[in-house]
């Protein structure tokens, strides 16, 4: 088995050496899996770049940032791709980044003009409820410490979504945050470490309601024909998440990376993201989305914090997260 | 021969002394109180035990620092003689090739020796599917296959009864006999040393006494001696 | 046997220690290496020590004290079905975390079996998340190995004691007294400290059941260290620290009596004269139901909710449980060879230094941190090689190194029997090196290595380990394929995934331990 799996290593590593150019591409664990966007990505690409498009999976976004981080210049990355704004900062900070040179016209709610990182998808956080057991839904941030809600939120320490919820109520509150947290604690049935635990607990019946996105429903919806779940509304606005893709300075086939960039914006690539990542594309195909987006709520207002501010803010932020609810 | 020749060995508060050589094919009892060293000489003998000072020689050979199994002697425990996972055949085998490789000379003589010692038809056997009696005969035929120029025996009957005792000194002698080996034996009756064993060693608080003729030393045994045959 | 002149050769259990050392020391050394001068420990660190000592603490207390009525009510009792009992309860010691959690959750949880029954009576739910949530949490885990390792000593009172004691006309209370007391106190130290090094690295259980941040363990911290400041100095602080609480454990536990083999035997019942009172009895099926509960429902809340997504379960999670049944057997035999090369030497060794160095190893490696080995790892094997090609031979190596302490507590001992009974036998006729293992010590550990292949396979069919940060695409790992399927949305998949991973794993324990049974002789 072990030598199996060796021999097949030494294969892959001689396929490598072969004529057609290989584009390594790291990228988050579920990106990668046989139910997220990377197989199709893989085969409309290869359809049209005459290389090797090679996924490597990594845990999630800050673990890819940390992977990217200890192999620094060596690193065999041609593309990154699945950092959020939350990382951008602190991905432009290790300088193995190149400028993308590219300016696509974006459907997203906000103005992008980072020179480094062009966005794939996006969609905003929202805590996802039952239709059919929640009767009363709060509107805002405020109305949900105040709700008896019970809600299950992910820990920002160890997940993304758990890091964007800091983020938002950060915003919104401002120095009121750490007053929100702790009217927050008697919501909070339990934090867990990763998107996949919290999830899974509220779908098992263990909350209200679960800290996701607005697009979640659209899974239940468009997959399973089940129109009970819905994000709920807040009058706050909601923070947005946009996913981002960069090209390393350091790549063999700098041609081929910007190809794969632009590649990543158009229709092909585009219109495989709603249905795979369960996200908004970052430009709507010519096609429009998937039938059933259309009944997922549009906030009010689209936050988000600049990627500098946003490093700036994470460790006051989380001081006072823990300090609220560690009580 | 054998030869011990200023052996020391000390543990805690126990000191085992000894200083005294066996003829070749001569047969000796050991006898003595429990506690008093007797295992001791045989581990010091076998190469189960390191001397503190002293030598082991076997023909004039330093064996003191030689590995058990490179010793001239076969040993025969009070039990554990087989491993309760090999056929009878195999631990008899065991005598000629400790990785059970056996050529053909080697199968027939291991055969022999288990028809020797009366165990035909039993060699697919394991040994929890023999009784005592027979357990020791393997035993036996594997010393007899091995041939070694001595065989120590640890109270290797004093589970049986009488008849299968006799019956199994008289199977020793025979190995004695054809194999012209040494023996030294340690018991704790009498009769068994006087039944095979024309001179006795006797083990006291650690003190190991040269050989002396058996009938003699029970006839009119020393003070120590005398306190343990009671 | 210091004096015994020949031994089977050290070097293959030297070898198998050095590469423990590698593991657990080795690849914090490597993020040392790589680390910038980290941050020293703050408040936050010492809240999370002092969290973590706290849980470690009542998880093993709490797993000890109900094991000890369990292993009693199983040492002296018979009834069809007792072995499957056995087989069972060791279910949720080689569990994935997430599956255990969920698992707890339909039977603790707010909206789970016991709220509902709960509810019937008209009172209101048990509130799980906190320390409290915690310890369940940790105690379902360890309780099934609590009670094998005090079973294990129950059945090893001779049965010549119980008879004399019968004969002497002694009631339960002067058994206890006389038997049973000395014996747990004995058996009860080594079982609390196997079982608060386990706890001790426990980060999801903790976090999740903990309610929150109060729940931060050791192990989260260094995850934070890790993701959220990248601070590997701090990182591998931190991983010193939790080798310097283990290792203080591990130095309690040589003051104190180390219980013996896990494995062997399990199925031998002392036959007792004190226990036939109806209250004795009614006593001890009170606690085996009891007990079955609280281990089997959220077994069977894991069976029931995955059996819908088992039906429909792409064929890409069977491959993936084909890829990790391959995986577990390797580890299996990994974990083999080094814990039989190690006992051989521990065992040549007793008594002496480095024989209790190399135990004490054993121990320690279960504190290492998986993301320091995994990140160590990864810095020594980025240079050289393409981490991702390696990650199944990686992953079955850690694996292996995962379940090693506890082969060790099995082989130990058995190795140490063994050699006591025929030992000096094959020493007479020369058998040595091959010879040796293959004609004497293989066939009489047969039991003994049975279980620990079972127990390692099983183990690693369950571990995420370090594939995760190795992961290659098209080589998921069962565990990673469950993850993979939850990330997905698929909950309903992920279930049936669990539900097939809790079955291969029962099923390899199984297999092995049944396999070191079979026409094995006393």
């Amino acid at each position: 088995m072990k030598y199996l799996t060796l021999a097949a290593g030494l294969l892959m590593a001689g396929g490598a050496m072969a004529d057609t150019p290989v584009l390594t591409v790291y990228t988050y664990d579920s990106f990668v899996s046989e139910w997220g966007p990377g197989p199709a990505v893989e085969k409309a690409f290869e359809a049209t770049c005459d290389c090797d498009l090679q996924f490597v999976g990594t845990g999630d976004g800050a673990a890819l940032l940390a992977r990217l981080k200890l192999e620094g210049a060596r690193t065999k990355a041609d593309v990154v791709l699945g950092l959020d704004t939350n990382l951008t900062a602190d991905a432009a900070a290790t300088g193995l980044f190149a400028p993308h040179g590219q300016a696509p016209k974006f459907d997203l709610p906000v103005a992008w003009n980072d020179p480094l990182f062009l966005p794939y998808d996006w969609g905003y956080f929202a805590f996802v409820y039952d239709k059919t057991k929640m009767k009363t839904v709060p509107g805002s941030l405020a109305e949900l410490a105040a709700s008896d809600a019970k809600i299950v939120i992910e820990d920002p320490r160890s997940s993304t979504p758990g890091l964007g919820l800091l983020m938002w109520v950060k915003m919104v509150k401002g120095d009121g945050a750490k007053a929100l947290w702790t009217d927050l604690a008697d919501n909070i049935v339990t934090v867990t470490k990763g998107w996949s635990e919290a999830y899974g607990m509220f779908l098992g019946g263990e909350a209200d309601m679960v800290l996701s996105y607005t697009t979640s429903p659209a899974y239940h919806l468009i997959a399973e024909k089940d129109d009970s779940k819905a994000a709920a509304a807040f009058s706050d606005g909601h923070y947005m998440q946009i996913e981002v893709a960069g090209k390393i300075a350091s790549s063999k086939h700098p041609e081929l990376a910007d190809k794969f960039l632009s590649f990543m914006e158009s229709d092909a690539f585009q219109s495989i993201i709603p249905t795979t990542n369960w996200m908004y594309p970052a430009i709507t195909p010519a096609g429009g989305l998937p039938k059933g987006f259309e009944t997922l709520i549009t906030p009010a207002k689209s936050l988000i914090l600049p990627a500098d501010e946003a490093a700036k803010l994470r460790d006051p932020a989380l001081a006072e997260w823990l300090s609220a609810l560690s009580k | 021969m054998l030869t011990l020749e200023g052996i020391r060995l000390t543990r805690g508060d126990f000191t085992l002394s000894a200083d005294f050589q066996l003829a070749a094919g001569s047969r000796t009892a050991v006898i003595g109180p429990s506690g008093a060293g007797k295992s001791t000489l045989f581990d010091i003998i076998a190469g189960f035990a390191a001397p503190d000072t002293g030598r082991v020689l076997w023909q004039g050979r330093d064996l003191t620092r030689t590995a058990p199994a490179g010793r001239p002697m076969s040993l025969l425990f009070q039990d554990n003689n087989l491993f309760p996972h090999l056929s009878l055949y195999q631990n008899v085998a065991l005598g000629i090739s400790p990785a059970l490789k056996l050529s053909d000379a080697d199968k027939a003589r291991v055969q022999q020796a288990i028809t020797r010692a009366g165990l035909s038809g039993l060699e697919a056997r394991k040994p929890g599917a023999l009784s005592g009696g027979q357990q020791g005969r393997a035993a036996l035929a594997r010393a007899l296959l091995s041939a070694r120029p001595l065989v120590m025996l640890d109270e290797p009957f004093s589970a049986l009864g009488p008849a299968l005792k006799s019956d199994m000194l008289r199977l020793l002698e025979e190995v004695l006999e054809e194999t012209g080996a040494a023996m030294l034996m340690i018991t704790h009756s009498p009769e068994d040393a006087l039944a095979i064993a024309p001179q006795t060693i006797v083990v006291t608080d650690g003190r190991v006494c040269p050989p002396a003729e058996t009938r003699a030393l029970l006839a009119d045994p020393p003070p120590d001696l005398k306190a343990y045959l009671g | 046997m210091a004096e015994r002149a020949f031994k089977v050769s050290h070097l293959a259990g030297a070898a198998s220690a050095a590469l423990l050392l590698a593991l657990s020391f080795g690849t914090l050394g490597a993020v040392v290496w790589r680390a910038e001068a980290g941050q020293a420990l703050g408040p936050a660190d010492w809240a999370a020590i002092r969290f973590t000592l706290l849980q470690a603490s009542l998880s093993a207390a709490l797993s000890v004290a109900l094991a000890v009525p369990v292993a009693r009510a199983l040492a002296r009792r018979n009834f069809p079905g007792r072995a499957l009992l056995l087989t069972l309860l060791g279910a949720p010691f080689i569990l994935p975390v997430i599956v255990a959690v969920l698992g707890l959750l339909a039977v603790f949880g707010r909206s789970g079996v016991l709220a509902i029954a709960l509810g019937w009576l008209g009172l209101p739910p048990v509130q799980i998340y906190g320390l409290h949530g915690v310890v369940l949490g940790h105690v379902f885990f360890n309780l099934p190995l609590a009670t094998r390792l005090i079973l294990q000593a129950w059945l090893e009172i001779p049965a010549e004691r119980f008879r004399l004691a019968a004969s002497l006309g002694a009631g339960p209370g002067d058994i206890q007294r006389l038997l049973e007391w000395p014996m747990l106190r004995a058996v009860v130290p080594g079982a609390f400290l196997v079982i608060f090094l386990i706890s001790m690295t426990s980060f999801a259980v903790a976090l999740t059941l903990g309610g929150g941040p109060r729940g931060t363990t050791v192990e989260l911290a260094i995850y934070q260290a890790f993701r959220f400041d990248f601070d590997l100095g701090h990182a591998a602080l931190l991983a010193v620290v939790q080798f310097t609480l283990a290792g203080a454990a591990a130095l309690v536990a040589f003051w104190v009596a180390v219980p013996g083999a896990i494995g062997a035997g399990l199925d031998r019942r002392v036959e007792r004269w004190d226990s036939r009172t109806g209250a004795l009895r009614a006593q001890d099926l009170a606690v085996l139901v009891a007990v079955t509960l609280f281990l089997a429902l959220p077994l069977v809340m894991i069976a029931w909710r995955g059996a819908a997504g088992f039906v429909a379960l792409p064929l890409g999670v069977y491959e993936a449980a084909l890829r990790s049944v391959g995986v577990a057997l390797v580890s299996a035999a990994i974990c083999l060879v080094m814990s039989l090369s190690m006992a051989l030497m521990i065992a040549q060794l007793r008594g002496r230094g480095a024989g209790r160095v190399i135990e004490g190893l054993g121990y320690v490696t279960i504190a290492a941190s998986p993301l320091v080995i995994g990140t160590g790892l990864f810095i020594v094997i980025f240079p050289l090689a393409d981490p991702v090609a390696l990650a199944l031979p990686i992953t079955a190596l850690v694996n292996a190194a995962t379940s090693l302490p506890f082969a060790l507590r099995v082989l130990v001992p058995a190795v140490q029997q063994v050699e006591a009974a025929h030992g000096r036998l094959a020493d007479v006729l020369g058998m040595t090196g091959w010879a040796r293992l293959r004609l004497f010590l293989i066939p009489r550990l047969r039991r003994p290595i049975g279980f620990s292949a079972g127990l390692a396979a099983a183990l690693s069919m369950g571990d995420l380990g370090v594939i995760a940060l190795f992961a290659d695409p098209g080589s998921a790992t069962l565990p990673l394929a469950l993850y993979r399927l939850m990330a997905a949305y698929r909950m309903d998949q992920a279930a049936g995934a669990a539900l097939l991973l809790l079955g291969l794993s029962l099923m390899l324990f199984w297999l092995f331990d049944r396999g070191g049974r079979i026409d094995a002789d006393a």
